[in-house]
């Protein structure tokens, strides 16, 4: 990182977006060089959630609840962790660059006000591979996909991180009653995503009023850097909120 | 085109032809019927009762390429084998006849027959487990063309082994990326298997073999898997807890000395369960022979009793079975397109007798293994092999299996390198 916090900004504080310019896709078929837990209980929260997590004490310490996929610059994460307090949430993203800034972001954040945003934290980790490596089963209640890469080519469908096999993944580490929330703004993907979930038998749509009653739906579009460049370019955007169910055998 | 190209090539094309190397696979019929050795594209199959060669019955021309996974159905009725040529076959053991093809959109690496003998799954190399239903054993003479329906998928990771639970439950399938799924088998398989029981997780490098272990208190049993990482695991699956981890690579003496690189430990190539339940045999990478883990199952561990060494021919098998009706432990060391060679191929095939407890293990020597030396013609394809062969095949397998699972590193100069171009790399003021 450059030095003497150049990066932050003299009035905020906070990190600026222009010195962490990253790609904007990532390949997640690629071998990954980074390290990756060997099991859940091999990660050590106490480095994320240091006012919260006790590290000696793994098995009655509060565990991470929410998980937002592709978490980007952490637009999304910020908001809920306010919205929040009491929950631990992550964010996991592919792009080293990307997942710095959030870092910093969040550092940034708990200096200015101290006591918050102890509850939020991110790592660089390819979700589509490694998500039994950090949750386990049952262990989440919400799961976020915002605005993902859409990988427009049929071949290269099986790269998106919405696909029936990995749903089969996502429903083992949310818990019966979770709840898993995708957003996007290309029409193409908002539909594929909705079958994907909708075929799935593990998982069932909200009702309207499920989600006119859910604050975190409103965040979907809202909070996210994504979201609101949408929204500046008065862009439609697509919803697919289910719920993680009992499959009936 | 610079020279990093040029050598990068040449690198690609030396790796493309090690990975036709394919090692030789043995199954036993699970009463002790027959037994067959698989050596690149050729099916060996020996009728135990009958002590003669199968002629097998075939109506399309058998496999075209290596020929990667084979197994038994449970009840021994069904044969399937599969591999490099994207065709899983399925063979009658009465009679030896292929009775269906099934056509596979990529390599297959794995297979298994689930224990009512109603379906047979596969795995291919981009991680996903199809399966297709069976109509009983049909007699007709004609083989039947089946399509196979996708169940579930690893994500892009090479599936290494395909077992249903004993109890049939579960479907059990583990990859390169260190994990082993447990899957619930549902009752309709054709629309996917969706429900995850757990992940076993624990290894460190790719998991290259695993079985199951039961005896009469734990019928359900109890999951042994190899790997890489040159450790042996127990687990309890249903929960994914990892009872017992044995460091066979350290604790048998095989570290090898890699010049002026770190100790290496050798791989774990397969693992066999006695059909009591309390030992299990480990191939390992640079072992002449087979490791015996005595595997106690009431207080859940693995430890080394023995070492069975077989050092006058330097024979380091490449595949393990037995059958649940003998205490005969077959074991196969072979390999097909061995290169510079005059004979492209090698299969020598061992027996280890009073695989079991409370029994001393004895290497059978060549006139006492059932079937004899007709059963050696057959399976081996010739009854005598030159020493230098031996040596030459384990390092040809070792190449094979390495470049095939391990992930190719790059150092972080070599890293930045190769990211010079990227937006993201450049400098800014």
């Amino acid at each position: 990182m450059l030095e003497n916090e150049a990066y932050l900004s003299k009035t905020t504080h906070l990190p600026r977006k222009r010195f962490f310019r990253a790609r904007a896709h990532s390949n997640p078929l690629s071998d990954s060089h980074f390290p990756v837990p060997i099991s859940p209980s091999h990660v050590d929260y106490s480095l994320h959630y240091p006012q919260l997590v006790v590290s000696s004490d793994t098995t009655s310490s509060k565990k991470v609840e929410f998980a937002d996929i592709g978490c980007g610059f952490g637009g999304l994460l910020i908001s809920l962790a306010t919205l929040f307090p009491e929950t631990l949430m992550i964010g996991m993203e592919l792009r080293d660059k990307v997942t710095e800034y959030v870092k910093e972001r969040i550092l940034a954040l708990r200096k200015a006000n101290p006591g918050q945003y102890q509850n939020v934290s991110v790592v660089r980790t390819n979700s589509m591979k490694y998500i039994p490596n950090y949750f386990q089963k049952a262990q989440l209640s919400k799961m976020f996909f915002l605005f993902p890469d859409p990988h427009f080519k049929e071949k290269n469908h099986r790269r998106r991180v919405i696909s029936p096999y990995l749903l089969d993944e996502y429903a083992y580490a949310l818990r019966v009653g979770g709840i898993i929330y995708t957003i996007t703004d290309v029409e193409e993907l908002g539909e594929w995503m909705n079958s994907c979930l909708a075929g799935h038998p593990m998982f069932e749509a909200l009702t309207q009023k499920e989600l006119e009653a859910d604050p975190v739906v409103k965040l979907l579009s809202s909070a996210t850097e994504e979201g609101q460049k949408v929204s500046r370019n008065g862009g439609q955007t697509f919803q697919a909120i289910y719920r993680r169910i009992t499959p009936i055998s | 085109m610079d020279v990093e190209s040029i050598t990068e090539e040449t690198e690609l094309h030396d790796k493309q032809s090690e990975l036709d190397v394919a090692p030789a696979l043995i199954a036993v019929h699970p009463t002790h019927h027959s037994l067959v050795v698989a050596i690149g594209s050729e099916l060996r199959v020996f009728d135990l009762q009958g002590s003669c060669c199968v002629i097998l019955g075939d109506g399309s021309s058998g496999h075209k390429d290596s020929i990667r996974a084979v197994s038994y159905g449970a009840n021994g009725k069904l044969f399937v084998s599969a591999g490099d040529d994207k065709l899983v076959k399925i063979w009658n053991t009465d009679t030896w006849q292929c009775i269906y093809n099934v056509s596979s959109e990529k390599r297959v690496t794995a297979v298994a027959i689930s224990n009512d003998g109603h379906y047979v799954s596969f795995a291919d190399k981009f991680g996903v487990v199809w399966v297709v239903e069976l109509e009983g054993l049909h007699q007709s003479s004609a083989v039947v063309e089946k399509k196979p329906a996708p169940m579930l998928s690893h994500y892009c990771s090479i599936i290494t082994g395909l077992e249903f639970s004993p109890d049939g439950k579960y479907i059990v399938s583990a990859d390169r990326d260190f994990k082993i799924r447990v899957t619930a088998f549902p009752t309709k398989p054709l629309e996917g298997a969706h429900e995850i029981q757990s992940f076993c997780l624990g290894h460190t490098k790719f998991v290259s073999c695993f079985t199951f272990v039961c005896n009469q208190e734990y019928p359900q049993g109890f999951l042994v898997s190899g790997s890489g990482d040159s450790t042996v695991c127990l687990w309890e699956y249903e929960s994914g807890t990892l009872l017992n981890t044995c460091e066979v690579g350290a604790e048998a003496g095989l570290l090898q000395s890699n010049g002026s690189e770190e100790d290496i430990l050798p791989v774990i190539t397969d693992l066999c369960a006695s059909r009591d339940g309390s030992l299990v045999a480990v191939a390992v990478q640079s072992l002449p022979g087979v490791l015996l883990l005595s595997c106690n199952l009431s207080v859940k561990s693995l430890s080394i009793v023995r070492k069975i060494t077989i050092t006058e021919e330097a024979f380091i098998p490449t595949c393990l079975s037995t059958s649940s009706t003998s205490e005969l432990l077959w074991l196969v060391m072979g390999v097909s397109n061995l290169k510079g060679s005059v004979s492209p191929s090698l299969a020598r095939v061992r027996a280890i007798s009073c695989f079991g407890q409370n029994s001393e293990p004895i290497i059978l020597a060549d006139s006492e293994i059932p079937g004899g030396e007709q059963l050696l013609k057959t399976l081996q394809g010739n009854l005598s092999i030159e020493k230098e062969v031996f040596s030459r095949t384990a390092e040809a397998v070792k190449i094979a299996m390495n470049n095939l699972l391990i992930k190719k590193e790059y150092n972080v100069e070599n890293r930045e390198y190769r990211k010079r171009g990227r937006n993201d790399k450049k400098k800014y003021k």
